[in-house]
């Protein structure tokens, strides 16, 4: 809503504040002022001339020379636009004044003729474009024939007012107008309301014996009148009331459709005007549209009713959309001379649903459908006929025409003094609650403590005691309620155990060096079936998708983060960086229904993808590219960190997208619950990555594994002994098994066995490799042996020699 | 003799001095002090001596081969902490070369923000509570007091999968599980953060997927004053001790009284700038008093209990702390974004 304050100040008197602390009370109370603009720009030495003379200049085609009073003298003034015409006023910027853009006014001769000023247009004085009159877009403003010369011309203009732009909550619908937003003035001000009379002069001619009213469906349309007024002369309206529109965003038209937007803003009340010779009955027929009836609007289209929108008809075909839109083919136009002026309250909920459904959002409809204030229904119309009568050249037929089964009351809300108090967390007095209500000209008793408020019914927005409580703030001011900290009982906050580890999961993961990234949880149809998660094997996942996505990037809800993942790799070599590391906490939303009927299960899992460097070439170090036991070593790393190297198990994994050869699976305790490796290289070309290693694990799994026990083990006081071996057995036998075995067989003297070299080559047969240990023998209690030591490696070498033909490497 | 030994003395000290190596020493000590050496030699002599002579004469020669040996020995100190200096000035190295780089990663911004958060209201007695991203309309409109055909719903236009599944448009729906699991007990407290989604076309300005994160409190006895307190602490922990804070009345479905913040910009101080528009205020969020209909729905007794809410979107307060003027930034993962955040 854009107020002009000049218009404003009709209403209301603003004491002299400046806009800008004006907007700031306004704001602290409760409506947001979004902006404050100048209407134009107030330039000194601007007046209002008259064309005495207008010649074409001799030196050129384009340019008259105009000889134009402006009052105590006449000024030749070159001019160039095409519409100006000698008998005009127009206005005229004498020497000195500046104008927008700092352009300064100077007596100068053009093509050999002196110009001693400008006879501007409206553009030229700081007025937005759009609010300019078509036909003097390009051209001068011409000004009211009766136009005082030699007066100032800003303020016949409006030049300099300037305008608040409210951001309405959509509970303040009272302030979509002046009047309300008067009201609001007058009770932060504290100060008196002048609203306008509404008199209207009427001839000795019934309204209906012209018109006769018939509402067919009466719970969405409780109020219709319909006033007639003839004798119209179809003309502008008065340079003030275009102004006024202008400010507040509205083009005048004519001043039969000014009037009406004029309404419309002083009252909030949509009015509609009908050319009642074009309506080509006597009858007004509220109902409800026919399957597949047409309208042509007033923006020139054709639209198709269905049986949900409500029409005014003329007893046989719609004339216009109820509260949205009139039709083309009632339209007032220049030869206009009788008008129906409707004045109707309708339902809000139905033309919000015909406005949408239209895709057409009115000034209209915007106020219909918040509801309008019951009370101006009707004296908005009149208020009309009365500016109709005297800027249009009205006669207005005696009585209203209406259908009225409009009920309301005004709501009555109780509250107390100590509640109110108890609420805020402040020590209001009776007094100042008194002084409040006041001030906002609400009604009320008060017994003791205890008010009953009466709430006009503009403030519909006000039902209940937390709507008062607000109110009564609002008032008393946000910025005067006390600092206070919650005093009830207390609870032990604090992160649950979950959230607790996953923060450490984060840290881990950042210190071995991966950035975390966010990806969108929406992505494209494709992308929902790439990379499912290896634990969801056995489902019968359906991805799902969005009713009405905005766009097919966005339309399926994620199975795995990690094709978005791969999204934000690529992109970062596109841009050239060469190390990407990056991982991802989030949910994948899993369900097995092909139509939702209930929510999908959101799991969260923890991605990755690492491509490009591990290590960047440097003067000291070779540079090294993510392979497989990079990521390897991460997730080994994760997992001592949450103390489940013990429970983690890699088994090798064909997932589709993924390397057949190098991808595990990670086995925590006998089940599956992720996956790591290379991307299947199709897959990363279609990605233009080249070698881009993922891991991908149910975190929600992984954390239940944590377990809350922490023993400590005491540090050995006995030296342990170093065993190396190296192994050569065929090239199929995984170091895990060896290496498992080992272990058992070693056990409990062996503590670990680490691979420390992989070897095949020329110096072994064919199809065998070399696989080199390095075991540490430990007896916590007691040093061990040579014999002890030597029996146990003994009983190692015998076990995989039997189940892995392994020999000691000679 | 005497006089042999004192030349001999002389000469061999005079040999040491002018050693410049440890090799050199070591002939020295060969030289004088060697079984074959004139020390000796004269020593061999002494059976021609007297008596009383011979053991002068004895004590005479240990002293000057001592004197000797302890002349050598400091000389080779002095030679090998020479050695050991040259040794070590050959072994410098450019310590401006960079070193061996320790890769660290960091956390996304929003995340850091997340936790901010989090902890400020740890330390004050919350709880964290999260909850499904995939909604009812249930809990993420009608139990915040949106009925169906709310005009306040169009605040919001929503990603809908069937006619009562939605992506969530706000985290509120958190509070309305949290507090109806509480079965109307006292008190809730809790922050929530998480994703939410909005149909609208990503932009500059605008993500159809953004963060937020609320907060509530429900007991008995809550009052608005509570809020704006916690509010101060809040946003001068998180802003910094010198911004002010302004609390507006403005309008949610599910809170009445309802507040929105501001604090005074940063970047002019409250005289007003093109990052404030011109206000000298920067809107931070949202809340106010939980609306009586949203306590009843959850089954709590609205006359017994108040409680306060609010909330605020992560991207917002990221972009307004550190000047980031694209919300795109956050999603779309650049490497260059997400490294400049890993300092504490």
């Amino acid at each position: 809503m854009y107020v002009s304050l000049n218009w404003l100040k009709q209403y209301v008197d603003v004491q002299g504040l400046s806009p800008e602390v004006l907007a700031e009370k306004i704001t602290k109370s409760g409506i947001e002022v979004e902006g404050i603009e100048s209407f134009g720009t107030y330039v000194d030495h601007l007046v209002v001339g008259h064309v005495e003379q207008c010649e074409q200049h001799p030196n050129a085609d384009k340019l008259n020379v105009c000889q134009v009073n402006v009052g105590e003298e006449m000024l030749q003034i070159v001019c160039g636009a095409s519409n100006v015409e000698a008998g005009q006023k127009v206005v005229v910027a004498k020497p000195g004044a500046v104008l927008p853009g700092n352009f300064k006014i100077k007596k100068a001769k053009l093509r050999g003729e002196i110009s001693s000023g400008m006879i501007c247009s409206l553009q030229e004085l700081g007025v937005d474009a759009k609010y300019v009159p078509k036909e003097v877009e390009d051209g001068i403003f011409v000004l009211p024939e009766d136009s005082e010369v030699g007066a100032d011309a800003n303020t016949l203009l409006n030049l300099g007012d300037v305008i608040l732009e409210l951001g309405l909550t959509p509970n303040r619908s009272d302030a979509l107008s002046m009047i309300g937003v008067a009201y609001e003035v007058a009770a932060i001000l504290d100060t008196s309301l002048e609203l306008p009379n509404e008199e209207v002069t009427i001839v000795n001619e019934k309204a209906d014996d012209a018109i006769s009213v018939d509402v067919q469906c009466p719970e969405l349309t409780p109020y219709y009148g319909a006033f007639v007024v003839r004798n119209i002369q179809v003309g502008p309206s008065p340079l003030w009331m275009r102004n006024y529109l202008t400010a507040s965003g509205i083009r005048p038209i004519n001043n039969v459709v000014d009037i009406t937007n004029y309404i419309l803003l002083e009252y909030g009340q949509p009015l509609h005007a009908f050319d009642y010779d074009r309506l080509n009955s006597k009858q007004i027929v509220v109902r409800t549209a026919k399957e597949g009836e047409v309208l042509r609007t007033l923006d020139d289209e054709v639209r198709t009713l269905s049986s949900q929108q409500l029409v005014i008809t003329n007893g046989e075909k719609p004339i216009a959309l109820a509260g949205v839109m009139g039709g083309a083919d009632s339209e007032v136009i220049n030869d206009t001379t009788t008008i129906l002026l409707e004045s109707a309250y309708f339902q809000p909920q139905t033309v919000r649903t015909t406005s949408k459904h239209h895709g057409l959002r009115s000034e209209s409809s915007a106020r219909f459908e918040k509801g309008v204030d019951p009370d101006r229904v009707k004296r908005a119309g009149v208020r009309a006929c009365q500016l109709l009568s005297m800027y249009a050249g009205g006669e207005v037929l005696d009585g209203v025409v209406e259908f009225d089964q409009l009920q309301y009351e005004e709501k009555e809300v109780t509250f107390s003094t100590s509640y109110m108090n108890r609420v805020l967390g402040t020590t209001i007095s009776n007094e100042e609650i008194q002084d409040i209500l006041r001030k906002l000209k609400f009604e009320y008793t008060l017994d003791g403590e205890t008010f009953t408020v009466t709430v006009p019914t503009r403030r519909q927005d006000i039902t209940i005691v937390e709507d008062m409580v607000e109110e009564v703030a609002r008032m008393y001011g946000y910025d005067n309620l006390p600092l206070t900290l919650p005093e009830g009982s207390s609870q032990a906050g604090g992160l649950s155990r979950y959230q607790y580890v996953r923060r450490t999961v984060r840290n881990y993961l950042e210190g071995a060096g991966l950035s975390e990234a966010i990806t969108y949880s929406l992505t494209t149809a494709e992308r929902a079936n790439l990379l499912t998660p290896v634990d969801f094997a056995e489902m019968q996942l359906q991805p799902v998708s969005l009713a009405m996505p905005m766009s097919e990037e966005h339309s399926h809800l994620r199975l795995s983060m990690l094709p978005e993942l791969l999204a934000s790799a690529s992109y970062n070599v596109a841009r050239k960086q060469q190390q990407v590391a990056l991982y991802e906490i989030g949910s994948v939303y899993v369900s097995e229904e092909s139509t939702l009927t209930k929510q999908p299960d959101e799991l969260e899992r923890l991605a990755g993808v690492l491509t490009g460097n591990w290590l960047t070439h440097l003067w000291q170090q070779e540079k090294k590219q993510v392979d497989f036991f990079v990521v390897k070593g991460i997730m080994e790393g994760l997992f001592a960190t949450l103390d489940l190297s013990e429970q983690v198990c890699y088994r090798p994994a064909k997932i589709q997208g993924m390397h057949p050869g190098q991808t595990a699976e990670v086995v925590v305790n006998g089940s599956a619950i992720g996956h790591f490796g290379q991307v299947h290289p199709t897959l990363q070309k279609q990605y233009d990555l080249k070698q881009a290693f993922v891991f991908d694990l149910n975190l929600q799994k992984l954390i239940d594994q944590v377990s809350r026990e922490e023993n400590y083990t005491a540090i050995p006081r006995y030296p342990s002994v170093s065993r190396d071996i190296a192994l050569v057995v065929d090239e199929v036998v995984q170091a895990g098994d060896l290496q498992q075995t080992i272990m058992e067989t070693g056990q409990p003297l062996v503590q670990h066995a680490i691979v420390f070299d992989v070897y095949q080559g020329e110096h072994l047969q064919a199809g065998k490799k070399s696989i080199a240990f390095s075991l540490r023998y430990l007896d916590p209690t007691r040093t061990l042996t040579d014999e002890e030591v030597e029996t146990a490696h003994n009983r190692i070498l015998d076990q995989v020699k039997e189940r892995y033909q392994a020999e000691l490497r000679g | 003799m005497k006089e042999r030994l004192l030349e001999l003395k002389a000469e061999a000290l005079e040999k040491v001095a002018n050693a410049g190596g440890v090799k050199e020493l070591q002939q020295v000590k060969v030289e004088y002090l060697g079984k074959k050496g004139p020390i000796t030699e004269v020593l061999r002599g002494m059976g021609k001596l007297s008596a009383e002579q011979r053991p002068l004469i004895g004590q005479m020669a240990n002293d000057v081969r001592s004197d000797i040996s302890s002349a050598i020995e400091s000389k080779q100190a002095t030679l090998e902490e020479a050695a050991l200096e040259k040794q070590l000035e050959e072994e410098k190295i450019d310590v401006t070369l960079p070193g061996r780089p320790i890769h660290a990663g960091g956390r996304h911004i929003l995340t850091s923000i997340l936790e901010e958060i989090e902890d400020l209201f740890i330390g004050m007695g919350f709880a964290v509570a999260e909850g499904p991203e995939v909604e009812q309309d249930y809990y993420n409109f009608e139990a915040l007091n949106l009925p169906k055909g709310h005009p306040a719903r169009d605040m919001q236009d929503s990603f809908y999968i069937t006619e009562e599944i939605l992506m969530r448009t706000h985290t509120s729906p958190v509070q309305a599980r949290t507090m109806t699991n509480n079965e109307g007990k006292g008190p809730v407290k809790i922050i929530c953060p998480g994703k939410v989604y909005r149909r609208d076309t990503d932009d500059a300005t605008h993500s159809h997927q953004f963060t937020q994160v609320e907060g509530l409190l429900v007991d008995e006895n809550v009052r608005m004053s509570d809020l704006k307190g916690v509010l101060n602490v809040f946003a001068k922990q998180m802003f910094g001790e010198d911004r002010e804070i302004r609390l507006r009345p403005s309008f949610f479905p599910f809170t009445e009284p309802s507040v929105e913040m501001d604090i005074s910009c940063k970047v002019c101080a409250g005289e007003g700038c093109s990052v404030c528009k011109g206000t000298g205020w920067i809107e931070i969020l949202g809340g106010g008093m939980v609306h009586p209909n949203v306590l009843e729905m959850a089954g709590y007794d609205s006359k017994k209990y108040t409680g306060f809410a609010f909330g605020m979107g992560a991207e917002r307060i990221a972009m307004l702390k550190y000047g980031i003027d694209d919300i795109r930034h956050f999603y779309t993962n650049d490497v260059r974004f997400l490294n400049q955040f890993h300092k504490a």
